[in-house]
């Protein structure tokens, strides 16, 4: 007999197997070497996710009491997938255009961004799912106890709740390790996904290796079980046809609303054509797991005691035979099914509850809207995490509730007919334009208590109130009432009962409403979005034009999606709109498209609800509204080339005015250009000619000058003189670096070193106030092929210009060093004062554009000027960065010289 | 009795040279670096003449001198100009301005004294110009 020591061991360092392969899999994917970790193998494998441990123990025991009826759950997601072009491929589509993260958001989405919806299919996804995480936990909890009854006395103690408890708290911690480490959702789990994929295989050997066993090791090959099974009660069970039907359609519904299916079909996916290949591999894969079970089955009721657990069947065969190995295998493959189903439903419902519950709370108590200070990606991460938390708590509640002794397959028949409440609004969205709203909100409530209160509280027998008399004769004595016959309808399965009149209910009040209730202009937009997906292109154009600030938009996306992706985001639309830095004109399109960025990481009603603080509410036109009403292919062809030729020419004509702009500006400068260059000569010149003239006409006079006068004026003449050099050199300087003359001495060194260096020659002068240094010395050490002296320049004078104008109480200067992928290096200073504002960022960069006074700065305006040219001559960009609160320059230099640049 | 200069201008040394050449020839000079406050800083200091920087922080030296001549008790001030850039445009808006004298930096001292000294004694030839009628 196997240890049960030893099985906790094997099943440990399976669990940390599993997360070295996560581990590896988000490393290589942080490197972007993910290859073959994004095939469409691994998407089938991944799908694979909904065999749960209820499909892997569970189907033989459900076929042990009820025959060939276990197979229903093998044929609903069989259809959906061969049918996938029609609904799933929709789905799919529709996920990645509208950077859909769950369930919730699609429907919230589809329905005018509606919070209410949100809320509620988070709601019914947690309740619908928690029996399910239960049954996982009690599953694996009931393989452990297999052991240990057989092997009493060993390390651990079998209690079955201490068990899942064990259980509970290891998926925690995978989960949140694995599952919160991006914020956006459609940034994909590729450690978690790698993890189930792995996952899969284990079990599909585990099922098909005790099959195996059965047939050609206890019987004697397929002709021999082919007649065992002919004598076995298993083939002589009655088969109920609506049953079989009900549930087919029902498991059917549950594959593509549960959430982690939707998770793992939609979210995860990552390119469309994957569904080509799971289209015929998954069916494939459900297949070969299901054609073991009956044999199984047989076989089990026919060698092991009747009081024996048919659940177990798959795990008690091989221990009865002495078959460790075997055991061992399948103990591994129970207990992959049950934690890779755990694992992608805490994500999901993570995902939904901080977008949909935790998210729109946060907002409304901070109405005074989205760009104030705080970080939004610590509060969505840190609900995310807390709910993953809570989610396998419920679970486990709900576990210990209902006492653990039901069979599998009831709890899983519960869940799904929870989580299919959605699938009237989720079709009824993506196929018909007149499903509203109100419609949705009224099936989906209506759906959701017939559910619950035939099904789902039933489940829990006297602990919910559901006592004999009152399934007998109705709440009250009101017979129409009764739970498992309503409305007079008896002598029907439970089940059947249950399904057939939650799924109607909702249908027909889902229609009704919809079509008696009248969407609002957002709900038409999306609507006709989702419904004509494959048609429509273009935007649904629902943000006005220029009632944003950039800059505004800025600092909130760089709180949600993060700072570097956000300034891309920015700096990639500036680009394609024709201008420079990082601030693009938030027109429509562009707001549109942040709308969706934001959504992939916050959900749809959320990112819109921010958006529309700083953008003002939502504007949707006349046109936009009769374009949704009546269009034809025609009309969007044509409009779309016309918006085609009208996008090339509003770009066109941004990058001529801007052009123009800056031509005005610089002719302006060129002017000021000399007339600055002559201020500054004269104004040196100036005093020394005075005072020289003084001193002159001291030697010629009858009284001299007395030598403390002498010296200071001498001293005057001496200061202007280098004062006028160092203009001139300046100037010769720049001159040089502008025709590209300058001579670099390239040579390797460390970009600390030059830090250092350029912070020591700062310290020494007297010249601004004090000025705190924040940096991290560790990240600096990079190694960077450049000229020392040149780039130390650049340094010294944005260390120099924070010391003159940085205008804060207490001035903070943090300089911070990154490498980048395409082996450049980002040196970002950033100070605390007030900045620049946004006009005068354009032009700070220009010769003698000195922002204040002269008297202030002390210098000629060349220094900005001359550190451009100078990085510029280093392969690299500087650039002003705004929204960071203060002054902000970030410098972009290549690590390494490449020659003949 | 020492006549009075007022000087505006923000560059300490040219500050410290002209102080220096005027006082040498017996005036008092008091001194003046903001443009914003400039024209309240004449009306409490009452100056026999202004010497006025074109470049000054706060508000040009053009700026100011279109508000003393908006000013009655400022109209008939003597006013001498100091520019370092020097071209004939700003020369042109300073005579257009009211300016009584120009002068381009780097200047030399003794034009600078001429300067000053003829703008005073012009004023008190306009003076007794003005009071010779009663006399004759």
């Amino acid at each position: 007999m196997l240890s049960f020591n030893l099985l906790v061991l094997a099943c440990l360092s399976y669990a940390l197997f599993l997360f070295a392969v996560a581990f590896w899999a988000e490393k290589r994917a942080e490197r972007g070497q993910l290859g073959w970790l994004r095939s469409p193998v691994i998407y089938t494998l991944s799908l694979s996710i909904y065999c749960t441990a209820w499909t892997f123990y569970g189907a033989v025991g459900y076929a042990a009491r009820s025959g060939i009826e276990f197979a229903t759950i093998y044929m609903g997601p069989t259809m959906v997938m061969i049918g996938w072009w029609w609904i799933l491929r929709k789905l799919v589509r529709i996920g990645r255009t509208q950077r859909i993260t769950s369930v919730a958001d699609l429907i919230s989405s589809r329905y005018g961004k509606s919070t209410t919806l949100g809320v509620l299919v988070t709601v019914l996804a947690v309740v619908g799912t928690t029996p399910y995480i239960a049954l996982q936990l009690q599953s694996v909890a009931l393989s452990f106890a297999v052991f240990g009854v057989a092997n009493p006395g060993g390390l651990v103690e079998p209690d079955l709740n201490h068990t899942a408890l064990w259980v509970a708290a290891g998926l925690v911690l995978f989960t949140i390790l694995f599952g919160t480490r991006n914020l956006d959702a459609n940034e994909r789990h590729h450690g978690v996904v790698t993890a189930i994929a792995l996952e899969a295989v284990v079990k599909f050997l585990g099922l098909v290796g005790v099959g195996i066993f059965v047939v050609w090791g206890i019987g004697d090959g397929v002709g021999d079980m082919l007649a065992r099974i002919d004598a076995s009660p298993v083939s002589k069970v009655n088969i109920d046809g609506t049953r079989f039907i009900t549930l087919t359609i029902l498991s059917g519904a549950a594959f593509l609303t549960l959430p982690r299916m939707f998770q793992v079909l939609v979210v995860e996916n990552a390119e469309e054509r994957h569904l080509f290949t799971a289209g015929w591999a998954f069916p494939l894969y459900l297949f070969g797991m299901s054609l073991f079970v009956i044999p199984i089955a047989v076989v089990g009721l026919d060698v092991l005691p009747a009081t024996s657990n048919p659940d177990m069947f798959v795990l008690t065969l091989p221990l009865k035979y002495d078959q460790q190995g075997l055991a061992t295998i399948s103990f591994l493959g129970g207990f992959s099914s049950a934690t890779s189903m755990v694992i992608v439903a805490a994500i999901a419902l993570s995902t939904m509850v901080s977008n949909h519950i935790v998210m729109p709370i946060w907002l409304s108590f901070r109405k005074d809207g989205a760009t104030v200070s705080g970080d939004v990606r610590s509060v969505v991460l840190l609900s995310r995490r807390l709910s993953i938390a809570g989610v396998l708590a419920l679970g486990y509640f709900y576990f210990r509730l209902s006492g653990g002794s039901e069979a599998l397959a009831a709890i899983g028949m519960i869940s799904f007919t929870g989580i299919a409440q959605v699938l009237p609004a989720m079709l009824g969205g993506i196929f018909w334009r007149g499903a509203t709203r109100t419609g949705a909100i009224a099936g989906i409530l209506v759906g959701f208590a017939v559910w619950a209160y035939t099904m789902f509280l039933p489940s829990f027998g006297e602990a919910a109130g559901y006592s004999a008399d009152l399934l007998a004769h109705g709440p009250w004595g009101v017979n129409l009432l009764r739970p498992q016959a309503l409305f007079g309808v008896i002598g029907v399965d439970p089940v059947v009962h249950a399904v057939v009149w939650s799924l109607a209910l909702n249908t027909g009040v889902f229609l009704l409403g919809s079509l008696v209730s009248f969407p609002r202009p957002v709900e038409r937009l999306q609507g006709a979005q989702f419904v004509n997906v494959f048609e429509h292109t273009g935007s649904t154009r629902s943000w006005a034009q220029g009632t944003a600030e950039a800059e505004d938009l800025l600092v909130m996306a760089q709180r949600i999606i993060g700072a570097s992706e956000a300034q891309t985001l920015f700096h990639v639309e500036a680009e394609a709109q024709g201008k420079q830095g990082y601030l693009p004109d938030a027109t429509p399109q562009f707001l549109e498209r942040l709308e969706r960025e934001l959504a992939g990481s916050v959900g749809a009603a959320t990112a819109h609800a921010m958006l529309g603080q700083i953008a003002g509410g939502i504007v949707v036109s006349v046109e936009d509204l009769m374009a949704v009403a009546d269009e034809t292919a025609q009309m969007l062809e044509h409009s779309s080339q016309l918006e085609l030729q009208s996008e090339e020419l509003a770009r066109t004509a941004r990058k001529l005015r801007e052009a123009n702009e800056k031509l005005t500006e610089l002719s302006i400068q060129k002017d000021a250009f000399l007339s600055q260059i002559s201020h500054e000569l004269r104004t040196p010149m100036t005093s020394i000619r005075a005072f020289s003239e003084i001193l002159r006409d001291g030697g010629q006079s009858n009284e001299p000058m007395d030598p403390t006068s002498l010296t200071r004026f001498s001293g005057i003449i001496h200061d202007e003189a280098r004062r006028l050099t160092r203009l001139l050199d300046d100037l010769l300087d720049l001159s040089v670096l502008e025709n590209g003359q300058v001579s670099l001495n390239w040579s390797r060194t460390n970009l600390h070193d030059v830090i250092e260096r350029a912070l020591d020659t700062t310290a020494q002068g007297l010249e601004g106030q004090d000025l705190g240094i924040e940096r991290n010395a560790i990240s600096e050490h990079i190694a960077i092929e450049t000229d020392t002296d040149r780039l130390a320049q650049v340094f010294i004078n944005l260390i120099a210009n924070a010391r003159k104008y940085c205008d804060a109480d207490v001035p903070v200067l943090r300089i911070t060093a990154r490498r980048l992928v395409n082996d450049h290096i980002q040196i970002d200073f950033v100070d605390n004062g007030s900045g620049i504002p946004k006009h005068k960022q354009n032009m700070i960069f220009e010769k003698f554009s000195r922002l204040t006074d002269q008297a202030k700065a002390g210098g000629a305006g060349l220094g900005l000027a001359i550190c451009r040219e100078i990085v510029a001559n280093l392969g690299g960009s500087i650039s002003y960065l705004p929204g960071q609160g203060g002054a902000a320059f970030r410098i972009d230099v290549p690590r390494v010289h490449h020659k003949g640049r | 009795m020492s006549k009075r200069v007022l000087l505006i201008e923000d560059e300490p040394n040219i500050i410290e040279a002209i102080r220096f050449i005027l006082s040498r020839d017996g005036w008092i000079v008091e001194t003046h670096s903001d443009g914003a406050t400039a024209v309240a800083a004449v009306g409490k200091k009452r100056p026999d003449i202004v010497i006025l920087d074109v470049m000054l922080p706060g508000k040009s030296g053009f700026d100011i001198l279109r508000e003393l001549r908006c000013d009655a008790d400022h109209a008939n001030l003597p006013i001498l100009m100091l520019t370092a850039r020097g071209q004939k445009k700003d020369r042109d808006m300073a005579q257009a301005a009211g300016v009584s004298a120009f002068m381009t930096k780097p200047f030399s001292n003794s034009d600078m004294l001429d300067a000053v000294n003829a703008l005073v004694s012009e004023q008190r030839v306009d003076l007794t110009v003005a009071d010779a009628p009663r006399d004759e």
